[in-house]
């Protein structure tokens, strides 16, 4: 399938041994002047590179405390050396949250403390963890910051809480400002930014797709299920990855919300100016960017006049919504202050199926024993509903009042512990298709296990960047492509429409047999 | 007045103040840089007095350790918990009369050196002989704990073998605290334990000792998780949003 070897999934998973180098040459493509420059990055790598990175360091720390913190307390106990996914799959030492860390940290020790300077000058840096920015290092930094999700896995382990996560999108912010910018996420960040999505689909694009999608619908159901776009004055604006609107297995999932949202008899709309929940702002680092496309959807719900804001199903977006949109585009005081804003599709749904206002078929799932992927943006950045480790249960919940069959991972693979899927904080491009496949590692062997003891068919997932990423990676370690499902297509599937034409139903249901 | 007297007298006040202030700033500094996000990581308490028991149990029981890795959990608290005991224990040089409660843990706090030194020696075994531990260490980490171990044996050696004039050594120790410099004994065991002692408050401020401080400012661990709830706006943020509607 590719120049590189699948790891072998273990029976038992274990600590490899390190392999130096491994994945030094896994480089992303590097982003053209143009898109660069679209969101204020010099468009190639500058001459005083060198100055400005180690200035970018400074500015940083003093903006960030993660950064100026976390770059100061590491006590390299080693007790994060075996969390991270890519590391566990490549045995790329540099992969190990602290190695990746000190990339960093070993240059911020040289210019930025005491210790560093005074042996740096001696011209033993290294006795103090400390080195010179050159080339070379910032080659690592290219390579590795682009080895790493941004999955938090590391900071829940960390005796202090170091997220290598804010370590990485500070490096790669550093790097945009001095000229180096990956080719993926920037030309999705000036997608977003001309023409509101990621996939840079256009309004009438999107208009054609969603009627589509009506008419598919009816045909299935007999129901007229809306998909509407830029409608003015209804309540609730549904913000989604835009990956929703064609990809398999997404768009069952859209199908899904729709079904919902017309079961609760809601009036709601997409935007085509915000028709993308995901914000690559966040990967990149730049809050700057982050808040530049977060400020679309605020527009959007003030020009369409919403109460509401819903998101559907995507992680990253779903951290950038829940943690920090209040932050970066509130506050949204006018909006329907009866309702947290934003508000997951998967709150929405578990809402209505708590005050008993949807009726589900379970049976109609019956052909999948199915089991729970927790995205780590959502696992690891975000909640859901009003308590704690709400973003654990009410998916699972959705999941079992609209399955019978349903199976947890191992305890150490799920929650908090998640793994990711391989392909989060801005990994999701052909070009890293090898760090892709060997960091879903670690999620391949918790689903092997269920799939061997529990026989687990399917894997269920609230996430447009995990949904892709499994596509991709099932098959390399001997699983069917489609075994990756939305949590709102399982929905879709069992809900029952109240205005269903009865016979027609049974008809649909016999065609689906 | 001896050499020997006036020189540790100097050493102890300059190590002191270098202490002092160097973690006085770097506190300040890490109390006013912004978090400009809300970053807390899973479980995320979502209320002040969660937050308070969550710092406490990383504090007190070193939670998050002990769910990542329990070989270093058991070092690494056995060498923190004792390092307290003996920090507390050490109280009676400073106070006359010596508090009740420092009277009361001197027998713990007496054999709890050898729980630190185990625990120190588990951390260094584990620092040269796993792989992943190794590839991560500086010379500087290695120092460090040889530099823990040698105060901690220094210590034991005038406990346990050496006895020295310790009326005179508290003597001293109350003298600085009133700035009057009293007679040093200068026993072997006794000079190296204070000079590495001082050693150890110099670095304190500019090495990764700066986790003792630093882990209350630490945002994954220390914020509400509440975004949806109240607005969270860094100062420098929010100048962003002068040109908004
Ligand atoms: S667990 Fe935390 S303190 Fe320990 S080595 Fe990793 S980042 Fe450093
Ligand atoms: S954030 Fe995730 S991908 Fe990045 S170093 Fe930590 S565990 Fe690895």
């Amino acid at each position: 399938m590719a120049d590189f070897e699948t790891p072998e999934l273990k029976e038992i998973p274990e600590i490899p041994k390190l392999k130096e180098g491994a994945m030094a040459h896994s480089k992303p493509y590097i982003a053209k002047a143009e898109f660069q420059e679209e969101l204020g990055f010099p468009g190639e790598l500058l001459d005083d590179w060198k100055e400005k990175a180690i200035e970018k360091i400074g500015d940083l720390k003093s903006r960030y405390r993660s950064v100026q913190v976390f770059l100061d307390i590491c006590v390299k106990c080693g007790a994060c050396t075996d969390k991270c996914h890519y590391f566990l799959g490549t045995q790329d030492p540099k992969n190990m949250p602290v190695a990746r860390q000190d990339l960093l940290r070993k240059v911020y020790r040289r210019y930025y403390t005491f210790a560093g300077k005074f042996f740096g000058k001696l011209g033993i840096p290294e006795f103090v963890g400390a080195a010179e920015l050159t080339k070379e290092v910032l080659d690592d930094w290219y390579s590795y910051y682009h080895q790493c999700s941004q999955c938090r896995r590391c900071s829940v382990f960390c005796p202090y809480g170091i997220d290598t996560a804010e370590i990485s999108m500070a490096a790669r912010e550093i790097m945009d400002s001095v000229g180096v910018g990956q080719k993926y996420c920037n030309e999705i960040l000036g997608k977003v930014m001309k023409i509101g999505n990621n996939l840079g689909l256009p309004e009438p694009a999107l208009a054609d797709t969603l009627e589509g999608l009506e008419e598919e619908v009816f045909d299935d159901t007999g129901v007229p299920v809306k998909y509407p776009l830029d409608v003015k004055g209804a309540d609730i604006l549904l913000v989604t990855p835009s990956a929703d609107f064609f990809a398999e297995p997404h768009v069952d999932g859209l199908i899904g919300y729709g079904k919902v949202f017309h079961e609760a008899g809601v009036s709601w709309t997409m935007s085509s100016y915000a028709s993308e929940a995901g914000n690559f702002g966040m990967f990149i680092g730049s809050y700057e960017t982050m808040r530049r496309a977060a400020l679309r959807i605020r527009k959007a719900a003030k020009d369409l006049g919403v109460k509401r804001i819903v998101f559907g199903e995507c992680g990253h977006a779903w951290r950038v919504a829940y943690s920090f949109l209040n932050t970066l585009a509130g506050p949204f005081d006018f909006l329907d202050p009866n309702y947290p804003v934003p508000q997951h599709i998967c709150e929405f749904t578990y809402d209505l199926i708590q005050e008993g206002k949807l009726k589900f078929d379970k049976s109609e799932n019956d052909h999948m024993t199915l089991t729970f992927h927790d995205s780590c943006n959502v696992a690891r950045g975000s909640r859901m509903g009003s308590k704690m480790n709400g973003q654990f249960e009410i998916p699972r919940a959705v999941i079992k009042a609209v399955c019978n069959n349903y199976v947890d991972m191992p305890a150490d693979t799920i929650k908090e512990s998640t793994f990711c899927c391989g392909g989060g904080g801005g990994l999701l491009t052909d070009d890293l298709m090898e760090i892709r496949v060997k960091g879903a590692l670690p999620r391949m062997e918790g689903y092997k296990t269920v799939v061997e003891d529990n026989g687990v068919t399917n894997l269920a997932a609230i996430c447009a960047i995990c949904k892709s990423q499994f596509t991709k990676v099932l098959p390399y370690y001997g699983f069917g492509m489609t075994d990756i499902v939305s949590v709102h297509q399982l929905v879709s599937e069992a809900i029952i429409l109240s205005d269903a034409p009865s016979e027609e139903a049974e008809d649909s249901d016999d065609s689906s047999e | 007045m001896s050499a020997l007297s006036v020189t540790y007298a100097i050493l102890f006040y300059l190590a002191t103040a270098v202490l002092v202030i160097g973690v006085t700033r770097k506190i300040m500094q890490y109390a006013k840089t912004p978090a400009p996000l809300k970053i807390p990581t899973t479980p995320a308490p979502v209320t002040k007095q969660g937050v308070v028991l969550r710092m406490a149990s990383e504090i007190v029981l070193f939670n998050s350790l002990f769910k990542s890795n329990k070989w270093i959990w058991i070092f690494g608290w056995m060498f923190h918990f004792a390092l307290l005991l003996i920090l507390l224990r050490h109280l009676r040089y400073f106070t006359d009369p010596v508090w009740f409660w420092v009277e009361l843990i001197q027998p713990f706090g007496k054999y709890a050196s050898f729980a630190m030194v185990a625990g120190l020696a588990g951390l260094w075994v584990r620092r040269i002989f796993v792989e992943r531990i190794r590839y991560i260490t500086s010379p500087s980490d290695h120092v460090m704990l040889a530099l823990l171990v040698a105060i901690a044996l220094s210590g034991m050696t005038m406990k346990f073998i050496t006895h020295t004039d310790i009326v005179k050594v508290k003597e001293f120790f109350i003298g600085l605290l009133t700035f009057s410099i009293e007679p040093l004994p200068s026993d072997p065991a006794l000079i190296i334990h204070l000079t590495l002692v001082v050693i150890l408050m110099l670095v304190f401020p500019i090495s990764k000792l700066l986790h003792a401080p630093g882990i209350f400012f630490s945002p994954t661990r220390n914020q509400v998780d509440n975004p949806r709830e109240q607005r969270h706006l860094a100062p420098w943020a929010a100048k962003l949003d002068a040109d908004r509607d």
